[in-house]
């Protein structure tokens, strides 16, 4: 299933043929005075290659104590993507030791989840990856649904599958945003928020708020698409690929970006999987691993789309991963806008969902019922499951268990963004102190999602 | 609580179980809901991680903790999710922990992954992982008091003020 | 520049309203982003809603250099030291926007991990309500504020 990563290829789509090896772009300019000693750095980088020992530096009595110093960054830091703080341990210029604390937001989510009812859940997961909250629900929603056994008919999974990949653009679109600000072009984080707004705005109307949502709830979805979603996605669709393309000819060849980019916070597939890091940051090492391509939910199998891989694992190739995910989502979007099939956005199963409206007019028993939904939730059997997906930043899980009752007994959530954390030590030994920002941008890590 | 009505994964899996419980006789193997699951007591979690890491579940993908206080004998269950990504498989371990000695053995040497998810559990549950590198509070100040997300710990709500402020008598 | 042929122009007015007219021209919002209403204020600062119309796009990322704090999202227990310390830190005259509805009381979390709204840790003057506010709830936030500020009310 799983092709072997070659370390000669650039950027690949699979399904694609491997483009030409390309040399390491040197920033600099030819007049050579401003080059800021990159070989070393890079040569430095490469060493790293490989090694799985995050704290292998013997401290050197050779260095002057004056040069080794503790930098604290964070937790109130207008790069560290929210309430992060870093413990960085600098020999000069090179990051020597990072130890990131954690915890500066946590919310107690998971003891919120026991006192609300299955129904009520989805309120509290969806505020935990706040730039993809519509992912949050649907792996909450996948899980108690799993548990209860019901059958989610086809068009509230293809309403899934369009939201949550319109959710994966508007946050990728956010990560290359930041990331681009926080190396320094500006002009993309202008950007990247532009397009945002439009499929915001999409989100809105169909949801009743531009985030934390509660769209996607246990037995299907909370409404039906408004009328004419279809002019709203096909001009997200028009307009979109219109504005990657800018952002190509901001950063794509820009010498500067990839000075900053290339050969920064490397992390190779085996740190990867003993780290449990998941998502682009995986893929950009090379590993076609897609949750959406090997354990398919809603649906998603029915659709055409490739797994974006890079080669090299860099701040570079998780950014070009991420460029290329947004086309491929914007192509699934554009499968579900041509096939969108009709009938329910819920499941008919009385025991989950509500009666229709005109019998609550009409029948005593069909009152009684919404009432006792909505306000005593549904029994889930006693059971315990995990479900995963592919989130924009790699695999959401939500470990749940039911003893019978109407709210869960325990949920948990399996955070991309918790692991992926854990691997910033090992991207950021041994580099240069400006590109600690670099390596967090290209994490993308969501403190909500991080602390819960 | 393991659904066993629920129809069973695919026979190719249960190969890997079969020679897993052969590895670690103590392990007892079964399904949940159409997942596999491995329950084991706690001395043997960290001989049965490694031989699961030699079959090929390359990614400790989760460990969290579920206290069943009031529900169970044992109050506490420790349950590690392993992922492999080269046979596409998952893989749940269960391993059932006693209130008055809440210990077992450290993930860490297997999968250096586990640091964070067990200082999560650590700070959460209490639980201490033996060979922890960095055994510490994670999510919570240093200084804190009590396991919050264990069942006999309060919520902590304070309760909503919505007119004026309550009489005091 | 005035010509010499011209009447003289000449503006009366006293020097509190002066004041006042400068920093409600000026005010310098210390990023102070927390959680999910932390998107939304870098939504009001960019290109579609465009903060700077009103003069505040200024976000400081030291609070050394701000005048309002926005607490965007959530503040735990853990995080309460640290927002008092950064607003210590923020030189007067200040002012706090509580942004959303866990900053102003806790909203939807009730528990033990959040401070139940942050006006136990620094004075607030103008809550914002939504769960996250939109822009535009942010925007009517900092101009209530201004308003505020040139009225006298809050003046410092």
């Amino acid at each position: 299933m799983m092709a072997e990563p070659t370390a000669t290829t650039d950027i690949w789509v699979s399904g694609t043929e491997a483009p030409e090896v390309s040399e390491w772009m040197v920033a600099g300019t030819d007049e050579g005075a401003q080059e800021m000693e990159r070989d070393e750095t890079v040569e430095r980088s490469v060493e790293q290659r490989g090694s799985r020992v995050v704290d292998d530096w013997v401290v050197d009595d050779t260095v002057d104590d004056d040069e080794r110093m503790i930098v604290n960054m964070g937790p109130q830091h207008p790069s560290t993507h929210g309430v992060l703080r870093l413990n960085i341990e600098l020999e000069g210029e090179i990051v020597r030791r990072v130890k990131p604390i954690i915890g500066y937001l946590h919310t107690g989510m998971e003891k919120t989840a026991e006192t609300l009812t299955f129904l009520q859940g989805g309120t509290n997961v969806t505020r935990m990856d706040y730039l993809a909250p519509l992912h949050n629900e649907l792996c909450y929603s996948l899980a108690t649904e799993k548990l209860l056994g019901v059958e989610i008919p086809p068009r509230a999974q293809a309403i899934r599958i369009l939201m949550t990949e319109l959710n994966r653009v508007s946050s990728h679109l956010v990560a290359t945003a930041t990331n681009g600000m926080d190396i320094g072009a500006l002009s993309m984080m202008m950007y990247g928020f532009r397009e945002r707004e439009l499929i915001l705005a999409f989100f809105e109307k169909t949801t009743g708020l531009r985030m934390n949502h509660n769209y996607i709830r246990p037995g299907g979805v909370a409404a039906d698409l408004p009328d004419g979603w279809e002019e709203d996605v096909a001009e997200i669709l028009e307009r979109i690929p219109l504005a990657m393309r800018d952002y190509e000819d901001l950063l794509k060849e820009n010498p500067i970006w990839l000075g900053r980019t290339r050969g920064v916070g490397i992390i190779t597939v085996d740190e990867c999987l003993a780290y449990g890091v998941t998502g682009p940051t995986l893929r950009a090492a090379g590993v076609p691993w897609d949750l959406r391509k090997s354990q398919p939910y809603s649906g998603i199998e029915a659709y055409e789309f490739d797994v974006v891989t890079g080669s090299r694992g860099d701040v570079y190739d998780r950014y070009r991963v991420r460029i290329g995910e947004m086309h491929q989502s914007l192509r699934i979007i554009e499968q579900v806008v041509d096939t969108m099939p009709r009938g329910d956005y819920k499941t008919a199963d009385r025991k989950v969902s509500p009666p229709p409206r005109q019998r609550i007019d009409e029948s005593m028993e069909a009152l009684i019922h919404h009432f006792k939904i909505y306000t005593e939730g549904f029994k889930v059997p006693a059971g315990e499951t995990y479900v995963a997906i592919e989130a924009p930043r790699g695999e959401l899980g939500c470990y749940l268990v039911s003893d019978g009752s109407g709210a869960p007994l325990r949920m948990h959530t399996r955070a991309p963004s918790f692991s992926n954390l854990q691997a910033l030590p090992i991207m950021m030994a041994d580099s240069l102190v400006a590109d600690t920002v670099a390596c967090i941008a290209s994490l993308d890590p969501v403190m909500g999602d991080v602390d819960r | 609580m393991s659904g066993d009505s629920s129809p069973g994964p695919p026979a190719a899996a249960d190969e890997v179980l079969a020679s897993l419980s052969e590895a670690v006789p103590s392990a007892e193997a079964g399904h949940s809901v159409g997942d596999h699951v491995i329950r084991v007591p706690a001395e043997d979690l960290a001989r049965l991680a490694g031989a699961a890491r030699d079959h090929g579940f390359e990614m400790c993908s989760d460990i969290t903790v579920v206290d069943y206080l009031g529900k169970r004998r044992v109050r506490f269950e420790v349950v590690v999710n392993l992922l492999s990504v080269r046979h596409n498989r998952r893989l749940r371990i269960l391993v059932p922990v006693p209130e008055g000695d809440p210990e077992v053995p450290s993930l860490v040497p297997v999968y250096p992954g586990a640091n964070f998810l067990e200082r999560e559990a650590y700070d959460m549950f209490g639980i201490r992982f033996a060979g922890h590198p960095d055994l510490t509070r994670i999510l919570m100040p240093d200084d804190w008091m009590g396991h919050p997300l264990r069942r006999d710990f309060e919520v902590g709500a304070v309760p909503v003020q919505f007119k004026a402020s309550p009489r005091v008598t | 520049m005035a010509q010499l042929t011209s009447p003289p122009q000449i503006l009366t007015t006293t020097l509190g309203k002066a004041m006042r007219w400068s920093q409600q021209q000026s005010m310098w919002p210390a990023t102070f982003g927390l959680a999910c209403c932390a998107i939304e204020m870098m939504a009001t600062g960019t290109a579609h809603n465009d903060l700077a119309r009103f003069g505040m796009e200024v976000f400081r990322a030291s609070p050394r250099q701000a005048d309002l704090m926005v607490v965007a999202g959530r503040v735990s227990q853990k995080m309460a030291p640290v927002l008092r310390q950064v607003y210590d830190q923020m030189a007067d005259p200040k002012w706090v926007i509580s942004m959303g509805a866990c900053a102003s009381t806790g909203g939807m979390f009730n528990n033990y991990a959040l401070v139940q709204g942050v006006d136990q840790i620094v004075p607030v003057d103008v809550y914002v309500p939504g769960c996250p506010p939109g822009p535009q709830s942010l925007m009517h936030g900092i101009l209530t504020l201004q308003d505020k500020v040139v009225s006298g009310e809050l003046a410092r």
